[in-house]
């Protein structure tokens, strides 16, 4: 999934990169000599033109990438990318014969032991998000996890417990 | 009155009517050199009110002005910029040097001012002005735009192109035999390629000289080495104006960072001092007899300049507004014109230049912006787009 990124050198003045989206739009990033930074979105019938830019300081580019950074790691967390941070989702499914069929999600104990969290539940096409402590597992559940490796490996093996 | 009295009262009445032409100018986002050059030409020779006693110090003032302006121009490139820009432009720097210089030397044929006069006004015609087209491409929010490394790219070759002609220039003022002129330019073109190719390398060495947080000794170290070596490139033939510029590119990083920041100023000073004693210079008398012929190679330059920047940004993978936009923005001639004209003239040569040159980049430099402004119009955009 690599981004294209280029480069232009203006010399005398800076340097500008551009990102180019999937929608083939064009972000370029100014950056003065002088520590000034410009944000420009190109135009879409003049391909070399802008149709809009915003001087950014120092400070707000840290913010600005932050937040870009924070959409960033959620996708992670949705399962689009992977391993960054060494938070990982995943999508675990309640057996036929899982003990904890018919019993509350509490009981799983998942977060104390395993310090992963269930941050929703798919049950056939309805989604739970947040389930409650006291949500009720059936059978075919899907619990989404977030968690290191390791945790979800334990809460994994937990959940495969059988009723016998 | 005393002469100090004198000297302190026209060169402060100057001053403040510039300030105040500046003013103006910004104010109406024209750049103020053709304001200033408009206040010399009331003040010089054949002006309404000639001032004598203060012409020296506008005299040594305004050679200050074109090493500071020399300076400044080489400070913002490093050497690394410069050997780039000419390994991947070289054949628009050939194109630009052909299409612009060319109708320059072949007017100077034509007015009669000979060989001499025709590679004076091949450099006043050829040369766009860094200094306002970098402002013109900042004021209508383009240099994001993707034909603007391309003309900027024009610029950086044009300037260094300078540290070339003005040499030869140099050499031809002076009188020299075709013989000794070969041989002065010959050393001259070496020490530009040995100083540009040293600095490349020991660059950091150079840079160490001076001390970016000292502005005190900055402003003085730096300013000092640009003066100190235009006067050792004069003695040697090989223009103060080059010397200046070698120290500029030089100097590179932190401490060149700063120096522009310090130098700015000092710079806005002894500059607008040259643009002024260049219309002190000029007799407003003689520009009637020169405005046909220089209106008409201003208008050919600038469709050549046209050309140039049309052709650069076609080659360089822009659609056809940007190519407009590129080849609008780089017909402005400015500083280079000026200084060109008055090396040419501080040795003696051809008087008769000053008043055409003057005229010319006047000329370029009011209509040039106006027209830079054409592409963002409405009625064009649509033509273009229309015809695209």
């Amino acid at each position: 999934m690599g981004v294209r990124v280029e480069r232009t050198d203006l010399a005398g003045i800076g340097f500008r990169d551009d990102v180019i989206t999937k929608d083939g739009a064009r972000i370029g990033v100014l950056t003065y000599r002088e520590g000034g930074r410009e944000v420009a979105i190109f135009s879409e019938d003049d391909p070399d033109a802008i149709a809009a830019r915003v001087t950014v300081t120092a400070a707000e580019a840290d913010a600005l990438s932050e937040l870009l950074g924070q959409a960033k790691t959620l996708d992670f967390l949705n399962g689009v990318g992977g391993g960054v941070a060494g938070v990982y989702t995943e999508h675990l499914t309640l057996a036929a014969d899982s003990r904890f069929i018919d019993h509350e999600l509490g009981l799983t104990k998942a977060r104390t032991k395993t310090g992963v969290s269930i941050v929703a539940i798919v049950r056939g096409t309805d989604v739970i998000p947040s389930p409650e402590p006291s949500e009720v597992l059936l059978s075919d559940d899907i619990l989404v996890a977030v968690g290191t490796r390791k945790g979800l490996d334990a809460l994994a093996a937990i959940l495969s417990d059988s009723r016998a | 009155m005393s002469h100090t009295a004198a000297v302190f009262i026209q060169l402060g009445g100057v001053l403040l009517a510039l300030s105040l032409l500046s003013r103006f100018a910004s104010a109406f986002r024209q750049s103020a050199i053709p304001f200033y050059m408009t206040l010399g030409l009331f003040v010089g020779i054949g002006g309404v009110i000639p001032l004598t006693e203060s012409q020296e110090f506008f005299e040594i003032g305004s050679e200050i002005g074109v090493v500071l302006l020399l300076l400044m121009i080489g400070l913002e490139y490093s050497p690394k910029e410069l050997l780039v820009s000419v390994i991947g432009n070289r054949r628009i720097g050939v194109l630009d040097a052909l299409l612009n210089a060319t109708p320059g030397a072949i007017a100077g044929l034509l007015m009669g001012w000979g060989p001499v006069g025709a590679l004076i006004l091949a450099g006043v015609t050829w040369v766009s002005s860094s200094g306002v087209i970098v402002r013109l491409l900042s004021d209508l929010g383009r240099m994001a735009n993707r034909e603007t490394p391309t003309i900027i790219s024009v610029l950086v070759l044009e300037d260094l192109a300078m540290a070339f002609y003005l040499p030869v220039l140099s050499a031809v003022a002076v009188g020299a035999t075709i013989m000794e002129g070969a041989v002065s330019v010959g050393i001259a073109i070496g020490v530009v390629v040995i100083i540009i190719g040293g600095t490349y390398f020991y660059g950091r060495r150079f840079a160490r000289l001076f001390s970016a947080d000292n502005s005190e000794a900055l402003v003085v170290g730096v300013a000092g080495m640009a003066i100190l070596v235009a006067g050792i490139a004069t003695q040697v033939n090989v223009s103060a104006a080059v010397g200046a510029f070698l120290v500029g590119i030089g100097l590179s990083g932190r401490v060149a960072a700063s120096a522009e920041r310090v130098l700015t100023p000092v710079r806005d000073f002894f500059a607008a001092i040259f643009f002024v004693y260049f219309g002190i210079q000029t007799n407003p008398a003689d520009i009637p007899a020169v405005f046909l012929p220089a209106f008409a190679l201003a208008a050919v330059t600038m469709v050549t300049k046209f050309i140039t920047g049309y052709v650069a940004t076609r080659r360089a993978g822009i659609a056809i507004p940007g190519r407009w936009r590129a080849g609008l923005a780089l017909t402005p001639r400015g500083e280079f014109s000026i200084i060109i004209a008055s090396i040419a003239v501080g040795a003696g040569l051809n008087v008769a230049i000053l008043p055409f040159a003057a005229t010319y980049m006047m000329m370029t430099i009011v209509m040039g912006p106006v027209l830079a402004r054409i592409p963002d119009m409405e009625w064009f955009k649509k033509r273009v787009r229309a015809r695209g």
